[in-house]
Parts: structure tokens; C-alpha cells; sequence
């Protein structure tokens, strides 16, 4: 198998911190590695490696084919980089930025005016092109960030947290984007502090903490190994918590955890939503709370590691 | 690698033709990059204060201020002395903002997405210094044109205005290096400006650019005689009055010389190694 990154005992020490104690990574060629993490993890210290901004203490790299430390400019020329914080360049408007980044990897000025435009087009910037990008809205500077990243047509994407900061509805129409992309057969690593934004980008995932892998599997094997989905159900009448609770027994064989009035269950399958909702509307039990989701962090970081998320220490650059 | 990817095949996909990565030449990206440089100078140009408005209120206190009490009661034969002085000291404090410009470039992460570009490593920090050449050309211009308002008179006539500009330009682009060194160094903008000011006020008033030196004790006498202000302003004096410029001239070529081989390389070094 190719892979468009392979990593292997990467460690990067600052100062005190050891951002980076030894990492792997890997992604074959055109799929989409997560790196799930809490902040301080050591995700943005193992892009800067890859992506050959920093030089690592000790461990090797390849990107694209390449050894990130003995062929720097050969990654560099076909690599994208979206940072943490969108880096464009907020007093150039939108084209100005994709020009500027055109011209620089040597496209005649024509050319790199037809790549931008074409960007622009493709990320719905069009209307935005001629606003200076301080005027962009998160969303929209995400999405010039990432056009930017692509003029080079880069085989190898890094995202940092390309959603962090943006509110629900912009983060899926991010997620669809990286979509797009990924279609197109790059090779794309992500990272991310939501389990949910990698199980719907990632075909692998890799969880850090304190600069360590602690787990790599599939997004399914993941979901697996830390018991699936949350499914919570809230009765109206408290009274009837008990009839809940053997309908949820019944439906799913977990054990339901109790608290507040709400009833938790692990579950693996997605389609008993509908099946509980029919059973809960059979038995005329009304319910004010009624969810099925992912895991947060936190509770990724509980079952793997058996304490919470150590997000303590401020992301090292 | 020097052949250039098609782009624009009309197809609306952000990856289609990946092929041979493209490259440029160094002196290219320079210019692309001098050319952001100065759009930004143009959307902000209360950044030109340095260039424009400072020299014209320095040129007006100097002269009317001390003008009279320095040269014997004549504020014209004053501003005939001041002149090119304080041409060599707002040029010294015009080279501040480069650095402070570079130093937020990089706290912003704009240089990241450049360092992650295959682009001659050197090459945001030419392009910032060749950018800055406008802002240099103000300057002069607007010295020349209020001076010559106030009544100063470039007695050599234009060929000796002509020299001090290319002179003074020149020195303008190696002595702007120490600035792009320290903007490299400096954790914020705001100390590179400490830094700046702290090197560029006793080199600049240190000199002979306010005062003739015969007055100054034995030690500082001997700082003028070596500071490169000194003899950017000594030189410029003799281009555009008269007077004696050949050794002037040479000193100062031969300190815009070693600022440049000195400072260059630092600055570039530092830059590679800033995480």
C-alpha cells in the first residue's frame, strides 16, 4: 500500500512541554486520516512536522512520498496547509490572496487569475472575491483559507481543526466541502477536538493525548470500542421512568444509567431510534428529551484513558 | 520541474491536472510578494505617517526651533545643514515599521502558509524590503520638495539630488536588513520597536546630522567618525552642496556592504528557525 503520510516516533520537546512523545501516523494514499485530540494533545505540533514548519526532535516522516527532513521543498511543492486559525491574509481581498499564492508557486499571471476565479466559484466565494478578507464572516474566511490551501494542487491536505469556532449549521456545510475534496482523491489529515466531525470525514482515526497515540482504528471500530452511540430518553412523568427503563432494556439489552430523571443506554444501532419512538407512542409515555449521538470528547477520552480529557495546557505552536 | 501547470480547463475541480509541481524564481516571488507588501501600505496609508508627515515636522521643528540658536542666528544656513542629516535620521527611522510589519505577519500565521509554499526561504523577507523602496522614495521626495519650500538649495543642482537618491536609497535597503533581523528576534511588533529605537536614537543623533561634531567630547567624536549615519549624511552633504564626498562616499558603500552580509544571512537564519 502507498501512503500519502506515514510517521513514525515523532518527538518534539518545548521547553517543558513534550508536545510530541513518540507518534505515528499513517494515511494510505487518498483517504482521510483524523487526529482526535483535546487541545494541547500535540495535533498542530504534528501538522507543523509534517507539513515541515518544525523540525522534529527525533522520528521520521514521509509525505507525498517524500522525507519531510531530507526533501523539504519536494513535500512542500505538494502539500496544502489550512491552519488552526484561517492564515490568510486579512488586508488582501479574496482574489488578491489566491493570486498572490498562484503567482508565488509560478503560474503566469493569467493562469493564477483563472485559478482563483475558479476557486472562488467552487467555495461560493464569487459574490465575496473583491471584499478584503477582514470583512469575511468565519465561515467564509474557513472557506478562502482551504481555497487557498488547493491552488497549488496539493496530493497531500493538512486541515487543522478546519471547524473549530464555527457554529453548527457553517460546520456541515465545512464538512461538505472537505467532502468535496476528498473525492477528488487527495490525501487529507484532519484534525479535530469532535469525534462526531471525524466519524463523518475520517476513514481512520488516530486519538492523541499529551503528544501519545492512544488508539487508532476505523471510525466503527472506535465507535465500538467505546460502546457506540448515547441514546437518552427523558419522561415527562417521572413516574414512568421505570416503564422506560424495561421498554429500553427490552429494545437494546444495555443497562440503562439513571440520572436526573434521564435514562442512558449505549447502542450500537442506529435504527432503534424509530423503534422506541413507536413502542414509547403504543404505551402513551410522553418524553421531553429523546436524543441519539456520538460520544463527546470527554467521554472518548474516559473509556480509553479511564480519566478526562487532560486539556490543561494551551496548544503548542 | 520549471514547467508551469495548466490551470483554467474549465472544469470546476480543485485537484483536476495535478501534475508536475510548478516552481518560480526567487527574484519573481520577491516581486509578488513586494507587491502584497504594497497593497496593504496603500489600504492603510496612515502607515505612511513615518514617510510623509514625520520628516515635515521634524524639517519645520529643527529649523525654526533650534535652527537659530545652532548656526548663529540663521535658520536658512541651518536648514542648508539640517537637511541631509535628517534625511539619513528619518530613513533609519523609516526601516522601523519593516520589522514590525514582519514580526505581526507571523504572529498572524500569514508566513506559515508562505514557509509551507515551495518558495526560496528568503523570499517574504526580500519581498518586504523591496516593497519598502516606495516608502523610501516618499521620503526623499517629501524632504526635497518641504525643504525646498522652507529655501534649501541644493547648490549642486539636480545630478547631485539625483546621486543622493540613489545613495541614500540604497543605504536605505541594507541598513532596513537590521530591522528585519530584529523583527525576526523580537517576540512582538511592539519590541521591535523598543529594540529599533533603542539602536536607532544614538546612531542617529549620535552623528553629525544635528550638530557639527567639534563640540562633542574626545569618545562621542570618535562614535561619529564610525557611524554609518554619519557618513550617509556627510556624503549626501558634499552630493548636493559640495565639498569633499570621495571618502564619505566610500565609507558609506562599505557600511551598507557589511550591514547587508551581515544582516541578510542573520535575518534569513533566524527566519528559518522561528517556530
Amino acid at each position: 500500500m502507498t501512503y500519502g503520510i506515514e510517521a513514525a516516533g515523532l518527538t518534539k520537546r518545548f521547553g517543558e512541554t513534550q508536545a510530541l512523545a513518540g507518534v505515528d501516523l499513517a494515511a494510505p494514499e487518498g483517504t482521510v486520516l483524523g487526529v482526535l485530540g483535546p487541545n494541547g494533545a500535540g495535533k498542530t505540533t504534528a501538522v507543523r512536522v509534517l507539513a515541515t514548519l518544525l523540525q522534529p526532535d527525533s522520528g521520521s516522516a514521509r509525505v507525498a512520498g517524500f522525507d519531510v527532513l531530507r526533501q523539504p521543498a519536494e513535500v512542500r511543492a505538494r502539500i496544502g496547509l489550512t491552519g488552526q486559525y484561517a492564515s490568510v491574509d486579512e488586508d488582501l481581498t479574496g482574489t488578491q490572496n489566491l493570486l498572490l499564492i498562484g503567482q508565488l508557486l509560478g503560474l503566469r499571471t493569467a493562469q493564477a487569475r483563472t485559478r482563483a476565479a475558479e476557486l472562488l466559484e467552487w467555495f461560493d466565494l464569487t459574490e465575496a472575491a473583491g471584499r478584503v478578507a477582514k470583512t469575511y464572516s468565519g465561515g467564509m474566511r474557513r472557506r478562502l483559507d482551504l481555497a487557498v490551501s488547493l491552488v497549488g494542487r496539493p496530493s497531500v491536505i493538512f486541515l487543522d481543526e478546519p471547524t473549530t469556532g464555527l457554529d453548527p449549521a457553517k460546520r456541515e456545510e465545512m464538512w461538505d466541502v472537505v467532502r468535496r475534496i476528498v473525492a477528488e482523491g487527495a490525501t487529507v489529515l484532519l484534525t479535530t477536538q469532535y469525534l462526531e466531525e471525524a466519524d463523518a470525514l475520517a476513514d481512520e482515526i488516530t486519538v492523541i493525548d499529551s503528544g501519545r497515540v492512544i488508539a487508532h482504528n476505523t471510525p466503527d471500530g472506535l465507535k465500538h470500542h467505546i460502546g457506540g452511540q448515547r441514546l437518552r430518553v427523558r419522561p415527562v412523568d417521572p413516574g414512568r421512568t421505570q416503564e422506560v427503563r424495561r421498554i429500553l432494556v427490552d429494545l437494546t439489552r444495555c443497562v440503562p444509567e439513571l440520572s436526573r430523571g434521564e435514562l442512558t443506554c449505549r447502542v450500537d444501532d442506529d435504527s432503534l431510534l424509530p423503534e422506541l419512538v413507536g413502542r414509547l407512542q403504543v404505551t402513551g409515555i410522553a418524553v421531553s428529551e429523546l436524543s441519539l449521538h456520538l460520544p463527546s470528547l470527554d467521554e472518548v477520552f474516559l473509556t480509553l484513558t479511564g480519566r478526562p480529557t487532560s486539556d490543561t495546557t494551551e496548544e503548542a505552536a | 520541474m520549471t514547467t508551469t501547470v495548466p490551470a483554467g480547463t474549465g472544469r470546476q475541480v480543485p485537484l483536476a491536472d495535478r501534475g508536475t509541481p510548478t516552481t518560480s524564481s526567487l527574484w519573481r516571488q520577491a516581486q509578488v510578494l513586494a507587491r502584497r507588501s504594497l497593497i496593504k501600505t496603500w489600504r492603510t496609508p496612515e502607515a505612511l505617517i513615518d514617510v510623509t508627515l514625520q520628516p515635515v515636522v521634524f524639517l519645520g521643528l529643527f529649523t525654526y526651533v533650534f535652527g537659530g540658536a545652532i548656526a548663529g542666528g540663521s535658520q536658512q544656513a541651518y536648514l542648508q545643514f539640517l537637511l541631509p542629516g535628517l534625511l539619513g535620521q528619518t530613513i533609519a527611522m523609516a526601516s522601523v515599521s519593516l520589522g514590525q510589519n514582519l514580526n505581526a505577519d507571523i504572529e498572524k500565521g500569514v508566513f506559515d502558509r508562505f514557509r509551507s509554499l515551495p518558495i526560496g526561504r528568503s523570499a517574504p523577507l526580500v519581498g518586504a524590503v523591496m516593497a519598502d523602496l516606495v516608502r523610501y522614495l516618499i521620503l526623499f521626495v517629501v524632504i526635497m520638495v518641504v525643504g525646498t519650500l522652507m529655501g534649501f538649495d541644493a547648490t549642486n543642482g539636480w545630478l547631485g539630488i539625483l546621486a543622493s537618491l540613489v545613495l541614500s536609497m540604497g543605504f536605505a535597503l541594507c541598513f532596513g536588513w537590521i530591522s528585519v533581523y530584529v523583527g525576526m528576534i523580537a517576540r512582538t511588533a511592539g519590541a521591535v520597536q523598543g529594540i529599533m529605537f533603542l539602536l536607532i536614537l544614538p546612531l542617529s543623533f549620535g552623528s553629525n546630522t544635528f550638530v557639527a561634531t567639534e563640540t562633542m567630547p574626545g569618545w562621542l567624536q570618535a562614535f561619529v567618525d564610525v557611524n554609518p549615519i554619519s557618513h550617509l549624511v556627510s556624503a549626501v552633504r558634499g552630493l548636493m552642496l559640495g565639498g569633499p564626498v570621495a571618502g564619505n562616499l566610500v565609507w558609506t558603500l562599505v557600511w551598507m556592504a557589511g550591514l547587508l552580509v551581515v544582516f541578510a544571512p542573520l535575518a534569513v537564519r533566524a527566519y528559518r528557525r522561528r517556530a
